[in-house]
């Protein structure tokens, strides 16, 4: 989503929002994520508000002070940035990717199965099982933080049953051009 | 470097961010460093910056313990890659930096009504000046209208109102707070009357 990314042709606007929106993105963000209302509160105050940034193919990123925090296509669920993923793991379900997947996916490309479902991958066990379509952080063998973030294309259990082709599509990477954004 | 702890989610308690050390070459956790563009330059500024963090990312053990995980085969392969990459990286800095040498600002004057004039400024962006405070500043500076607009070659420049293009000319040479890093050898003046010999 964000392989090729500028700022300066791709923002169409920033609006301050309304505080009844700021409500309810706080309470879609504490439903959705995997975190208490405390934390939140400790990324983004609620005295605080927070910046609109309107981007091309209906992208909106949420910036705190100038810097990204999460961001959302369409009405879609909320991504957390991968700068605010690393200082908070705990916000997204995990997978784990293999060694050999890794430089694929610092590439832009979407994650296969196999990389998954082999020795150095990492699905959640059947009763943990995720549907499609849920946001997930994507980590690495052999690594301690996140590489990218993105979104499971298959129901877990199905992707260790067919074993091919997309299982998570990736939103964002280490090294993409949001990756390169700090500030908005 | 991050605690390892896991974050124990308690009812009332704020849990503390983890503060992750990006690499100061390629801006990637430095774990992630080998799979960049510049893995030398990153080696060089871990050691000197964390020599402990270095030693557990690039001791023999840790590459042994990596090369346990992946096939010989897999692993020359991506050493090689990454190589490759390494060149294509700095060349291409290096050539982006003699086209930055290479690149000119031009400062036009143009004549718009026999005595007025407006100065244009373009080119400025190639040495890293941000033109929309840049415009600001001028406008500050010499207290008339400059702003940043698109011109005709559809670039940015900056256009400001009155002949002042000897008086940029100057700031360039004195490197005067925004401007610095402007080499002044790269400085162009054109002027640009009006067709039809200033219209008697």
């Amino acid at each position: 989503m964000f392989k090729k990314f500028s700022p300066s042709s791709d923002v169409s606007g920033q609006t301050s929002l309304k505080s009844s929106v700021q409500r309810s993105i706080r309470t879609s963000l504490l439903s959705q994520w995997k975190v208490e209302s405390e934390t939140v509160e400790q990324i983004w105050p609620k005295k605080e508000s927070l910046t609109l940034v309107k981007c091309r193919d209906h992208i909106s990123i949420y910036t705190f002070h100038g810097e990204p925090l999460f961001f959302q296509h369409f009405d879609g669920p909320f991504y957390p940035t991968l700068r605010l993923l690393h200082k908070y793991p705990f916000l997204l379900p995990m997978v784990r990717i293999d060694r050999g997947a890794i430089r694929f996916l610092l590439a832009g490309a979407h994650m296969m199965c196999p990389g998954l479902t082999s020795a150095g991958g990492y699905l959640p066990p059947a009763d943990a099982a995720m549907p499609a379509g849920t946001p997930v952080a994507i980590y690495a063998e052999g690594k301690e933080h996140a590489v990218g973030i993105g979104i499971t294309k298959l129901d877990t259990e199905e992707m260790k049953k067919v074993n091919k082709d997309v299982g998570v599509e990736t939103v964002t990477y280490i090294g993409d051009d949001l990756w390169a954004l700090q500030t908005l | 470097m991050a605690s390892q702890e896991e974050p124990v989610a308690g009812p009332a308690q704020p849990i503390a961010p983890i503060q992750v050390l990006y690499c100061g070459v390629c801006t990637f956790p430095v774990e992630y460093c080998e799979f960049g563009s510049h893995l030398k330059k990153c080696k060089e500024w871990l050691q000197k910056e964390h020599p402990d963090l270095y030693e557990k990312y690039y001791s023999e053990e840790a590459l042994q313990a990596k090369l346990g995980t992946l096939s010989l085969e897999a692993q020359t392969k991506l050493e090689k890659d990454t190589a490759k990459k390494e060149e294509k990286a700095e060349a291409k800095a290096e050539a982006a930096l003699k086209k930055k040498m290479a690149s000119r600002v031009t400062i036009k004057r143009i004549e718009r009504n026999k005595r007025k004039h407006v100065t244009a400024i373009h080119g400025l962006e190639a040495f890293g000046v941000d033109l929309k405070k840049a415009a600001k500043f001028f406008a500050q500076k010499f207290a008339t209208g400059a702003s940043v607009t698109k011109n005709t070659q559809g670039f940015d420049e900056i256009v400001v109102q009155g002949d002042v293009s000897g008086d940029i000319v100057e700031m360039i040479e004195d490197q005067v707070g925004l401007l610095k890093g402007v080499p002044k050898d790269n400085v162009v003046e054109v002027e640009e009357k009006k067709k039809g010999g200033g219209g008697a």
